[in-house]
């Protein structure tokens, strides 16, 4: 009877869990369907699920912008904004979790409120910082105001991981000898190794979909793959198959990317640095 | 050991990477970067701008295509702060003059080779300011009726040649089969001020009201408002799709491209995207018509302009206006025939276009966009004496914030939140809290 209820419950879990992928990933799947119809298909009411597909959303996709340039500046951004702010996240995190002081809390939530502003609000400031920098319209530029902005979720996940590092592992180090950067270098980081991953991971996810900044400090040479997107966004006429075939380019590297390193993720997420 | 080589190794990595990023945005020299939209005609721009550039060596394009609200904020801010980042923007009739009263925009000399008489004048008007011209037009808009000659047919109908709104209402009744998704009419129910909003300050005009009187007292709370309003929402209740507040102008294109509409009323932009069947299932059955009339049966209707206007910050004034006048020529318009048919000519702009045979004949709405352009006067007087022009909108800094917030309240009323005295109500009191705010009324 026990037996039959566990197996009933773990088939019930299964359908739910199905259940919600499927519910989760039903918009990405209509995008990339949307983008093999035509226009005329891909606002037919009701919407058709069968059709003969066509590639002349990609075809065009690819006539009237070049992809590659958007993609490039992508990489460069997210790859540039999440290394730099893992290099501070660091020891920053590093001195909150190993060397706390009372106002380390206070920090660290200090820290996290500047996420709670609506990027909005400081548009102005930064986008005259830029100007007086002439960091408008370049790689550098974004992937600065990108950092900056991922920085106090990243130290946050870092304390998170660092904290459930024994300190006594770290103190060992230090007994036979090891400095600070050897003990961070080759005690604390290869053990922080699957957090660090996973917070990486989740900056350059987020480096790659932000749209606000990207839309307002660059315009041709910087521009990302979000402008990209943007771009093929009509106000007169119909775009939706060309907007479904740019947005399925644009997500597609970090989508397979996420997918490959999605085992990494998951077990720096739940399992923290030490097992 | 080597873990610390490696770590230094990776620093040095990072340090590439980062002067590459700065590498990568050194920005080239003798480039005009052009800010626009991404519709049609544009894109066709785009496509034939390697003319100019075979004709102009020393002169590289560089293009940015930004949504619309998007490419509106990014040039106003771009303008304001002098950054210099577009040498020539894309914007509409309602920018121009008020930009170039605030010196935002230098002023157009087009070379003696450049037909200016051949530009419709009541497109030239709204891109001037103070006599001068701040912008040259790419194309232009006004109002048409389109409608399923089809459904007309089956039902017995006929569209008259001039149709009042009380004729649409009675057709849209007829044709109205809710069961089998077609709707008796489509208009635009998103909230904007360039969406919902165009189409009912225009309805507004004819049926005898207006935004503001002399004073700058806003008139919402007067029957012709009232009468305005309450025809549009029964109308939209009773025979339009379902929810109509999601439907802007690409929603009811779609609509009616796929043969869910009877009778659609909204930009004359429309007709060669209806009539193109790669995008239209009605391309043989569409018919067309002028705006119907209301009450009053006169005033504004509707002008809209894309156009290409130069920011002072550009630092290749010259070079940017050698660039708009050639993509608003009269040989730019025989070019886009050359190459992609007379079907695809900007439309709007030019009288010679219009008396091509050949364009007549590819655009068998080609007369009524004519008519409809030439009658939209935007500076023409309403019901009672008006202090600001405009056909579908106030010419007016805060018409964007105020139309907008207007087009939520009308929107509520389709949704059922509010009864249209309410929305009106609570517009009125909205407006004259926003003309205080800004000085323009005491």
């Amino acid at each position: 009877m026990a037996l039959k209820t566990k197996t009933s419950t773990r088939i019930g879990v299964t359908i739910l869990g199905w259940g919600i992928a499927l519910w989760l990933f039903f918009p990405i799947f209509w995008m990339i369907l949307t983008s093999f119809k035509s226009e005329v298909q891909a606002i037919s009411t009701p919407p058709k699920l069968f059709f003969m597909p066509t590639l002349s959303s990609y075809t065009e996709v690819f006539e009237r912008a070049n992809y590659w340039h958007f993609a490039l500046n992508t990489v460069i951004v997210s790859v540039g904004a999440t290394a730099v702010a893992i290099a501070l996240a660091v020891p920053a995190a590093y001195s909150m979790a190993f060397m706390p002081s009372k106002r380390t809390r206070g920090t660290l939530l200090w820290m996290l409120s500047t996420r709670m502003l609506p990027p909005v609000g400081v548009l102005v400031p930064i986008y005259i910082l830029a100007r007086n920098t002439h960091l408008l319209d370049t790689c550098t530029g974004l992937a600065i105001v990108d950092m900056l902005t991922n920085l106090p979720i990243i130290v946050w996940m870092l304390y998170t991981f660092f904290r459930e590092v024994p300190a006594p592992i770290l103190e060992a180090g230090r007994m036979d000898g090891a400095t600070r950067w050897q003990e961070t270098t080759m005690v604390l980081l290869p053990l922080a190794l699957p957090g660090i991953a996973s917070t990486a991971l989740l900056s350059l996810i987020l480096c790659w979909n932000e749209a606000f900044w990207s839309l307002n400090l660059t315009s041709s040479h910087a521009a990302p793959l979000t402008a990209f997107i943007a771009s093929f966004s009509s106000p007169e006429g119909l775009f939706f198959g060309k907007l479904s075939a740019a947005s399925t380019l644009a997500v597609a590297p970090i989508l397979v990317f996420g997918w490959i390193s999605q085992k990494q993720l998951v077990r720096g997420l739940t399992f923290g640095a030490v097992k | 050991m080597l873990r610390l080589k490696s770590t230094r190794t990776a620093l040095c990595a990072l340090g590439a990477l980062l002067a590459g990023s700065v590498l990568s945005s050194a920005q080239a020299g003798g480039t005009l970067t052009i800010a626009t939209v991404n519709n049609g005609d544009m894109i066709v721009m785009r496509q034939l701008s390697t003319e100019f550039e075979k004709a102009h060596p020393d002169i590289h394009l560089n293009w940015v295509t930004l949504e619309e609200n998007v490419l509106r904020q990014r040039v106003t801010t771009d303008i304001a702060m002098k950054t210099g980042q577009f040498d020539v923007v894309t914007i509409g009739n309602y920018e121009v003059p008020i930009w170039a009263k605030q010196g935002w925009l230098t002023e157009i000399k087009p070379d003696d080779a450049y037909d200016m008489n051949d530009i419709l004048p009541s497109v030239r008007e709204g891109l001037s300011a103070k006599g001068k011209l701040y912008a040259l037009p790419f194309y232009a808009e006004s109002v048409i009726t389109y409608y399923r000659k089809d459904l007309f047919q089956k039902a017995g109908l006929t569209m008259p040649e001039q149709p009042t709104y009380d004729q649409i209402r009675q057709f849209a009744d007829k044709i109205t089969d809710k069961p089998n998704q077609v709707y008796g009419i489509c208009l635009r129910g998103k909230p904007g001020w360039g969406e919902n909003m165009a189409y009912i300050s225009s309805l507004a005009n004819t049926f005898g009201a207006q935004w503001f009187d002399m004073s700058w007292k806003p008139t919402l709370t007067s029957d012709a408002w009232k009468a305005t309003l309450n025809w549009y929402v029964s109308a939209l209740k009773a025979d339009g799709p379902p929810g109509a507040t999601s439907n802007g102008f690409n929603e009811n294109l779609a609509l009616f491209a796929s043969g869910h509409c009877g009778i659609w009323i909204d930009s004359t932009v429309a007709g060669g995207l209806l009539f193109d069947p790669k995008q239209s299932q009605v391309a043989n059955t569409v018919g067309f018509a002028p705006a119907p009339k209301g009450p009053y049966g006169k005033g504004p209707t509707w002008l809209w302009s894309w156009s290409l206007a130069v920011p002072v910050s550009s630092h290749q004034s010259a070079d940017a206006q050698a660039f708009i006048a050639w993509a608003t020529s009269k040989d730019y318009v025989k070019l886009v025939a050359e190459r992609k048919g007379w079907v695809a000519a900007p439309p709007g702009t030019r009288a010679s276009t219009y008396a091509a045979p050949e364009y007549l004949k590819a655009a068998p709405f080609a007369s009524f966009v004519l008519n409809a352009i030439k009658t939209a006067d935007p500076n023409g007087p309403t019901a009672q004496p008006r202090p600001y022009t405009g056909a579908q909108f106030v010419a007016i800094p805060e018409f964007q914030s105020i139309g907008t917030q207007v087009g939520q309240t009308v929107a509520a009323t389709l949704s059922d939140q509010m009864t249209v005295d309410q929305a009106l109500t609570s517009a009125q009191a909205s407006i004259t809290r926003a003309l205080r705010q800004s000085g323009r009324a005491r």
